[in-house]
């Protein structure tokens, strides 16, 4: 199995970004400040505005590094592609697959099974793990109605059908995700889910960790030679990665809510790392966002045994085993794609 | 994989001092600079065979050197540091 490399964050607002050989450079008012081999690196991740030469840009797209930029509090706004490559046959054949609405069907209730299912142990542990505080009565309800959607969703004939029960199933997940929160309660609680912006501590917290993994969920299907852009369950919007999104809807409750949650319950983050502006937005103070950046790094270190591979591998790399599956799954070599469950 | 790589390059003559530049330029690609000519790279094989054999085009076996030390995969345990010029950690978090 490929080896997970590292990223590289970015969060000085004036750092410039160049290249100087084989090496990524960052300057600040033309002062070196840190250089790392590209081979070292998996991608990039650059908080601010100062910029990247388009050296650096070509060094990466050629290593196939990603490079993403991102707002200071972590929106996003652009990434780095090369030339198209990989395999054309295997993109065809996607969006082949895409067009037709069975197949497409097909696919977006595996995205949306195995999310809910995740979801659902998400919930399911802490009723484990918590029984004298929690309210294990909505809890069982909770947990039973998700585990119910899974018929539903065998039987959703259309993409709509399919949204329907996601949303649905959506809904009753973050109403109870307030049980999760077991310290700071008053400070973090989440209203429902929102976004653009977040207007709560929890949402800003989950946008954040959602933009990462969309991040290396883009790059690993690039780096697999699909197209994230084309999806089955996401329809297509321009620059939006509806493959991404749709394979990362599989990830979010263990890659994303679980870390949210753990670094709220731990106390690794309190309510003063972040910043309410005039119009209600919340954002991340810069601590925080670093805090909540180390916490995703070293996360994505830690070693599982994939469920299907039943191999040994990082977290890290899940993006890419999935990519992989999927891409598999398309050219023809396995019968059908399996999604990333987790208990 | 951890190698550290170090080496003495003569440099009486102007082509030693050339060979210098371009055994340090081919360092500085494939790893970090911990002191003037101490390299730690971390590469896998294929990666250090390539080092390896861009280096041995460049010096000259009469008058230079070069030393690799094998740190393997578990090379955190295997360094100290005291003093100035602390290094990072290329598989820690790199977050500047």
């Amino acid at each position: 199995m490929r080896r997970l490399l590292n990223t590289l964050y970015v969060t000085m607002p004036d750092a410039y970004l160049a290249c100087d050989g084989e090496n990524v450079v960052i300057r600040v008012k033309d002062e070196t400040k840190f250089r790392v081999p590209v081979h070292n690196l998996e991608s990039i991740i650059c908080f601010g505005f100062a910029g990247a030469s388009p050296k650096l840009m070509y060094l990466c797209s050629e290593r196939g590094v990603a490079l993403s930029f991102l707002t200071e509090y972590g929106k996003f706004m652009g990434r780095v592609t090369g030339g198209i490559s990989g395999n054309v046959l295997l993109r065809r054949a996607q969006y082949r697959w895409a067009d037709d609405p069975t197949v497409s069907a097909r696919l977006a209730r595996r995205f949306i099974a195995a999310k809910i299912m995740n979801s659902r142990a998400l919930l399911h542990r802490l009723r484990r793990d918590h029984k004298e505080t929690v309210d294990s009565l909505a809890l069982d309800k909770a947990i039973t109605w998700l585990a119910g959607t899974a018929d539903r969703l065998e039987k959703a004939g259309n993409g709509d059908v399919i949204r329907g029960v996601e949303g649905e199933a959506a809904q009753v997940y973050f109403s109870n995700f307030n049980q999760l929160i077991l310290s700071q309660k008053e400070e973090f609680y989440l209203f429902n889910r929102n976004r653009r912006p977040p207007t709560d501590r929890i949402n800003a917290l989950l946008s954040f960790l959602y933009t990462l993994l969309a991040h290396d969920v883009t790059s690993a299907i690039e780096s697999v030679g699909l197209d994230p852009q084309v999806g089955f369950l996401h329809r297509e919007r321009p620059g939006r990665p509806s493959l991404a999104l749709d394979i990362m809807e599989e990830l979010r409750p263990h890659f994303a809510d679980r870390l949210a949650v753990t670094l709220i319950n731990r106390k690794q983050i309190s309510a003063d790392g972040f910043v309410v502006k005039e119009n209600g937005a919340v954002i991340m103070a810069e601590d925080t966002r670093k805090e909540v950046l180390t916490a995703w790094q070293k996360r994505k270190l830690e070693e599982i045994t994939h469920p299907y591979l039943e191999e040994k591998i990082s977290l890290g790399l899940v993006p890419y085993v999935q990519a992989l599956l999927l891409a598999r799954h398309i050219r023809g070599d396995i019968e059908d794609y399996p999604p990333f469950f987790w208990k | 994989m951890l190698v550290l790589i170090t080496y003495d390059v003569s440099v009486t003559t102007d082509a030693g001092k050339r060979r210098l530049r371009r055994v340090a330029k081919q360092c500085v690609n494939y790893g970090q600079r911990v002191q003037n000519s101490v390299f730690e790279c971390l590469v896998d094989p294929t990666q250090f065979a390539e080092l390896k054999h861009r280096l041995e085009a460049i010096i000259d076996v009469e008058t230079d050197s070069l030393r690799y030390y094998f740190l393997g995969n578990n090379w955190k345990n295997r360094i100290e540091h005291i003093g100035a010029k602390t290094a990072y950690d290329p598989e820690g978090v790199l977050m500047i």
